[in-house]
């Protein structure tokens, strides 16, 4: 039921279909939970006994680390998609995700250095969890860097999907890296044995942050993910022009609406 | 705004930075989404003109 329903679903004309229906009211969502979250943050979580207010930007730095993980996580799944059933949205998926991860995690990145200085005395520390959220980076920077150099998607998309599947390595080395090594970073907090650490005057807005910005982040990966449908569909129809052209045919037959060259060999 | 800052202590700066920060990089990720896909529609739509006798 659930694969008859997951096959449905990722099925690149049904994708079209319900991603176009959903894809206004998950952005009215994502309006909706962010205004509240920030509202929560705000005027509702009251400041921290030793940070005071600069406690404010944990609620933006939590979700933003979250959606980096999360984003490469999600690749992750995708790259073997690619490369064990080579379906044709999965690289489609992955290369939207991208963007999108690398954005967050330079979120993190900054407003954890942001908050690092009045709290730590410094914008930055070489310990495990800061710098393996760096690599992070690095590694979405270098997946989109490889992207660019590589003309065929489908080339591209093995190519990709092997890279993201090496830099998986580092997320366990994220999550685990304030409980294996001594960092000036917090343990964790939310997700941990025992249950959360943090008050929950302050615990419910920052839910509801993590909850808005991952509703944000999926309204705009679907949205990514139908341009870049569109994107391949221009790429096919201009090589068929320039092979019509090649052939001294001045006219170009375009696909029929609805039929997206996914998975052809380009 | 002086008011804003002073009620948020002596670290308004990094407070408001972090937030302007995110709300730049979020604003530059739906505006290059809104902006790729019209390119991408004006770019098909240019094709399929041009496949018309």
């Amino acid at each position: 039921m659930t694969a008859s329903l997951w096959t449905r679903l990722s099925n690149p004309g049904h994708f079209l279909r319900w991603s176009g229906a959903a894809g206004p009211w998950l952005a009215g969502l994502s309006a909706l939970t962010l205004g509240l979250g920030l509202y929560l943050s705000w005027f509702v979580a009251p400041p921290d006994y030793q940070q005071g207010e600069t406690v404010r930007i944990m609620f933006i730095h939590v979700p933003a680390a979250w959606l980096g993980v999360f984003f490469y996580g999600s690749m992750t799944l995708s790259a073997i998609g690619t490369l064990v059933w080579r379906h044709p949205l999965a690289d489609v998926a992955q290369r939207a995700a991208a963007p999108i991860g690398a954005a967050f995690t330079l979120v993190c990145l900054v407003t954890g250095s942001l908050w690092g200085k009045p709290m730590w005395g410094t914008y930055w520390v070489w310990d495990a969890r800061l710098t393996s959220m760096l690599v992070l980076l690095l590694i979405y920077c270098g997946i989109i860097a490889l992207w660019r150099t590589m003309e065929d998607p489908n080339r591209a998309a093995r190519a990709v999907a092997i890279l993201t599947l090496v830099g998986a390595v580092n997320l366990p080395i994220i999550k685990f890296s304030v409980n294996w090594w001594s960092t000036l970073h917090q343990p964790a907090s939310i997700l941990r044995m025992g249950g959360p650490t943090i008050d929950p005057s302050m615990l419910y807005p920052l839910l509801t942050m993590i909850l808005a910005a991952t509703i944000l982040g999926v309204t705009l990966h679907l949205y990514a993910m139908r341009t870049e449908i569109l994107r391949r569909r221009v790429r096919t129809l201009t090589i068929r022009e320039a092979e019509r052209l090649d052939a001294g045919a001045p006219t170009l037959v375009p696909a029929p609406a609805g039929a997206a060259p996914l998975g052809q060999a380009l | 705004m002086l008011g804003f800052e002073t009620h948020l202590g002596p670290h308004a700066g990094f407070i408001l930075g972090a937030y302007a920060f995110t709300g730049l990089v979020m604003g530059g990720l739906v505006l290059n989404a809104i902006r790729d896909r019209r390119a991408q529609e004006r770019a098909l739509e240019d094709l399929q003109r041009r496949g018309r006798p």
